[in-house]
């Protein structure tokens, strides 16, 4: 069991002709990732690198029976992407894209719950579950199998993390990386619930930054229900309040959404926070 | 993109909001013939991005054409908070019976949006809800079912006794609505919304805040966007692809990845120097890049070393090593350069950059510390 991916993982690729898209179909399909084939509206019927390419998803879904799309087709088309992935069944959507309208995803993110679908990002790097698929960009040399859990707002600071944990011996279960947007589709809470029900996964590393209140919401949920060990890292210590630090959704307003009560609150539920990325596999050990 | 009062007012005009006769006016000579249109007393209002701008004396009342003279004078080039005033409004003066507050954001807790309003108004709505959250009435609005009429009546009715207010409140409140999704804002909000002696409900402040990933949906707002010197930095730089944002300290920051960008500036603090800017350089570090990134931090007077922190990743060490040489071949540093370089080929990068000005670093720690060093800060 994992999280999201497992070996039944086929993928389509929506935006496969475009440079990031077919990179990263390649990259995956080398970890391991079974890629079906991908989408461009217009260029059906062609093959890029061996990869089959449709014109729609209906179409993709019905002939490669994929059951997972990730997204990197451009911010003006992607939430419409991401519905079209949900009507045409699959039942994960990765949405790498950054840049997308406010309006588009809320209204998205309540028609997938409608469907079923579940929604990774946008704004992320994906998600991985080592030795056994990698849906996205995440790069798979730096993960190894093994059972700690790891959820994050990042990419590279993610990145950063995992080679600390991969360095000090510790396997990773799954890696969600859930995107830097103020509104996405899977948050914390959604990710804890999933690894609290996971075998494989024995404790978790989360990784949060300023703005929102899904760190808070998520201390809660560690201490009351997740039942297994925790750590944490939070990014934005000493961001100025009222700017946006490069993700839409890192952004401290009024006084709310700052570190100081981000840490504040999982200290109170118990979960020890690294004061910096090289202590996280230290406080990881204590714990497991 | 934050709008000023004027143009925040543009929006609610457009959406049928009534909203005071106003005027524009950049210098004390035309505050006076806008006040001999509109009519005396009036009220000149400084229009700035930031808050508190009536504490700090940037709203006056004018009830003679002497006083008008002077108040403009005295607000065109005043200091608020930072923000020097080159715009005034000059509005006519509203018999206020009662204020209240009235607002429409995105709920990102609750993925929805929420329609507040409290009887309140003209305070710190951040104030009301923390000493009166009671006083506030909060109204989920579901993204797909849109704002319902019984949720106009119900702040209507939260807000006033009378029955004609009421009605216009919840009118209103309709209109702000659709403004909100037609224009793809990310808050509206009238503060305060006020009730004149003869019964009539009017916007009389007006904050609007459009949401910037949707700007590519409406062209013209580009128009609207008034920067102050710092926002102007940042917003070049966001077109070549540079999430830069410029603070106070000695140690310069290139990083990739917005998280690991202040994670690093976060470190940096730790050791006990003081970050100079967040830069944040995205996915790919091409030379061109790489060079407008120096450029930027190294525009900064302050800055006395620069920290290139860069996870790989899927992105080669070579590749970034090569973009640091190519972009630092014809001009010479003007201050010490750390770099930490990890992913693939990172040893390949190592050899690239040895023998040559920068200074190598182990991760991210070691990083932080010999920039701080090189600053000679902390």
């Amino acid at each position: 069991m994992s999280v999201f991916v497992d070996k039944d993982t086929r993928v389509l690729v929506q935006g496969i002709t475009g440079r990031d898209g077919l990179f990263h179909a390649l990259s995956m399909k080398e970890y391991g990732t079974e890629v079906a084939g991908g989408v461009t509206p217009g260029k059906g019927g062609q093959k890029v690198e061996g990869f089959p390419v449709f014109d729609s998803m209906e179409e993709a879904v019905r002939k490669t029976g994929a059951n997972t799309s990730v997204i990197f087709v451009p911010e003006r088309f992607a939430s419409d992407a991401i519905v079209e992935a949900a009507d045409a069944g699959v039942g994960l959507v990765v949405c790498i894209t950054e840049g997308l309208p406010v309006k588009d995803m809320l209204q998205v993110v309540s028609y997938l719950e409608r469907k079923g679908t579940k929604l990774i990002g946008p704004n992320c790097p994906g998600v991985i579950s080592p030795g056994k698929s990698k849906v996205g960009i995440l790069p798979g040399h730096i993960f190894r199998e093994g059972n700690v859990g790891v959820v994050s707002r990042s990419g590279t600071l993610t990145y950063e993390l995992v080679s600390h944990v991969t360095n000090a011996g510790l396997g990773q279960s799954t890696c969600v990386g859930i995107g830097g947007d103020p509104i996405i589709g899977s948050n914390f809470l959604d990710v804890l619930k999933m690894f609290a029900e996971d075998a494989e996964t024995e404790a978790v590393v989360l990784v949060g930054e300023i703005g929102g209140s899904d760190e808070e919401e998520a201390a809660r949920f560690i201490k009351d229900e997740l039942g297994k060990p925790a750590v944490a890292f939070i990014a934005g210590r000493t961001a100025p309040k009222g700017k946006r630090m490069g993700h839409a959704g890192a952004i401290i307003s009024g006084s709310s959404g700052t570190a100081e009560d981000k840490v504040a609150a999982l200290s109170a539920a118990g979960i020890p926070v690294a004061a910096e990325p090289a202590e996280i596999a230290g406080l990881l050990k204590e714990k497991v | 993109m934050k709008l000023l009062e004027y143009q925040a007012k543009e929006f609610f005009f457009r959406a049928g909001i009534p909203v005071p006769r106003e005027k524009l006016v950049l210098s004390p000579k035309e505050a006076l013939s806008a006040a001999g249109e509109l009519g005396l007393p009036c009220v000149l209002k400084a229009q700035v991005g930031v808050g508190g701008r009536g504490k700090a004396g940037g709203v006056k009342l004018a009830k003679t054409e002497g006083e008008v003279k002077a108040h403009a004078g005295n607000i065109i080039g005043m200091d608020i908070k930072g923000e020097k005033v080159e715009r005034l409004l000059c509005s006519e003066a509203v018999d206020i019976a009662e204020e209240y507050y009235t607002s429409i954001t995105n709920d990102r807790a609750n993925r929805a949006l929420v329609l507040m309003v409290s009887p309140a108004g003209g305070v710190d709505i951040e104030q009301v809800a923390s000493e009166t959250p009671e006083r506030i009435l909060k109204l989920q609005i579901d993204p797909l079912m849109g704002l319902q009429a019984y949720q106009q009546r119900r702040a209507g009715a939260f807000l006033s006794e009378a029955k004609d207010v009421r009605k216009q409140i919840a009118a209103i409140i309709g209109k702000l609505y659709w403004m909100y999704v037609c224009n793809d804002l990310s808050l509206a909000e009238i503060n305060p919304l006020v009730v004149t002696g003869e019964g009539k409900v009017i916007a009389l402040d007006a904050k609007v805040i459009v949401d910037d990933n949707a700007m590519f949906r409406h062209p013209d707002f580009a128009d609207y966007r008034i920067l102050s010197e710092d926002e102007a930095v940042e917003h070049e730089a966001k077109g070549k692809g540079l999430s830069y944002i410029k603070l106070s300290g000695k140690v310069g920051c290139i990083v990739n990845g917005a998280g690991l960008a202040m994670a690093t500036m976060d470190l940096i603090k730790r050791y006990g120097g003081e970050p100079a800017n967040f830069l944040d350089v995205g996915g790919s570090s091409s030379p061109e890049k790489m060079l407008s990134a120096i450029d930027y931090v190294t525009s900064d007077k302050n800055v006395r070393s620069i920290f290139v922190n860069i996870f790989g990743g899927i992105t080669r060490c070579d590749d970034i090593a090569r973009g640091l040489l190519a972009a630092t071949k014809d001009n010479p540093l003007p201050v010490p350069v750390v770099v930490r370089l990890t992913g693939t080929n990172e040893d390949e990068a190592r050899e690239l950059l040895e023998g040559t000005s920068f200074i190598p670093a182990t991760d991210m720690a070691d990083g932080a510390k010999k920039a701080i060093e090189a600053a000679g800060d902390g």
